[in-house]
């Protein structure tokens, strides 16, 4: 048990050397738009989960509505649907109470690597759950660390307005797999300025991505029938 | 926002991200999700990033109408081209503030 948790440990520092920028820089613009530390923290601890915890601070920035910010948290998450099927294979015969703790640490990096070393043997569910935890808590610790370091930067210094728009940008980026992702991106880019200019409140994020990832799958099918004749 | 609201909305993003990731595992661990489905979700990160960024390049907030040549979408290029060469997050970042910042000044 003691070998199993050490595993985990060893095997989680990647995931937390890559959590501890991230985090700070979370932390830095919850601060700018006017996030206390502990405020910071209990989204941290409550939601983690890196992604939409940088939208939700985006939204609160600009003041929209909490119907806007969890539905917009509740469409980039639903995406854990995938990963939390693909790791049910890892636990056959586990409690549920294991499971329901285990879920709450699922993130993209944890599943990545425990995924892997599932599949590689030799990794058993408490190293998998003692990674998740390291993970979580670096995560905590260092966006309430930014917090306090984001009060040492002056606000609109050196672009930092520029920061998130900047790293949804490289997000996006990664995203783009395949050509269907770009064409399903720039069809949501298009479907958001139009639901923007005629739909009140933040509704057009909601509306344009599911309208967007829509269009995309018909495209998909479409294509691949025609490649494919039945 | 009261300290109150702003509870009850991490409570709520909690949840929202909870029941995915718990949902499969407990439930659902013999069944897998259908197909079309699962490619739809697939798609569903790319739409949402893209439909976030749309709007404050090619558009003003008060009041609402489609613009180009914002500082923004001017300093979108660069970044755009960093991301796509370096792949990094942390130099695509800076790259962007920098590139913001500094077209700020000049116009």
């Amino acid at each position: 048990m003691e070998e199993k948790i050490r595993q985990g440990l060893a095997a989680a520092w990647p995931i937390c050397l890559g959590y501890f920028p991230i985090g700070l820089s979370l932390g830095v613009l919850a601060q700018k738009g006017g996030l206390a530390p502990w405020q910071m923290g209990a989204m941290s601890l409550l939601v983690f989960a890196g992604g939409s915890q940088f939208i939700a601070v985006a939204m609160l920035g600009a003041g929209a509505s909490s119907l806007a910010i969890v539905s917009t948290v509740f469409m980039v998450n639903l995406r854990h649907l995938l990963m939390s099927s693909a790791m049910a294979v890892h636990f056959p015969g586990v409690s549920r109470r294991f499971l329901t703790l285990f879920a709450y640490g699922l993130t993209d990096e944890s599943f990545a690597v425990n995924m892997t070393r599932f599949n590689q043997g030799g990794w058993n569910r408490y190293s998998a759950l003692t990674l998740n935890h390291a993970a979580n808590a670096t995560w905590i610790i260092s966006s309430v660390a930014g917090v306090y370091l984001g009060q040492l930067v002056p606000p609109g210094s050196a672009g930092v307005d520029y920061a998130l728009t900047g790293m949804f940008i490289c997000l996006l980026v990664f995203q783009l797999r395949s050509p269907i992702f770009t064409i399903t991106a720039l069809i949501a880019a298009l479907c958001s300025v139009l639901a923007y200019l005629w739909l009140p409140g933040n509704a057009y994020v909601i509306v344009a991505s599911c309208l967007a990832a829509t269009i995309g799958l018909i495209l998909k099918r479409t294509r691949r029938k025609q490649e494919v004749p039945a | 926002m009261n300290n109150r609201d702003f509870l009850l909305l991490m409570l709520a993003m909690g949840a929202v991200t909870y029941l995915p990731r718990m949902f499969p595992l407990v439930m659902l661990s013999r069944r897998t999700l259908p197909h079309w489905f699962a490619e739809w979700l697939e798609l569903i990160p790319a739409a949402i990033l893209s439909a976030l960024i749309a709007p404050t390049l090619f558009a003003d907030s008060a009041p609402r109408v489609f613009t180009l040549g914002k500082i923004e979408l001017l300093a979108a290029l660069p970044t755009l081209l960093c991301a796509v060469k370096t792949r990094s997050l942390a130099g695509t970042v800076v790259v962007g503030m920098l590139c913001y910042w500094g077209l700020g000044l000049v116009m």
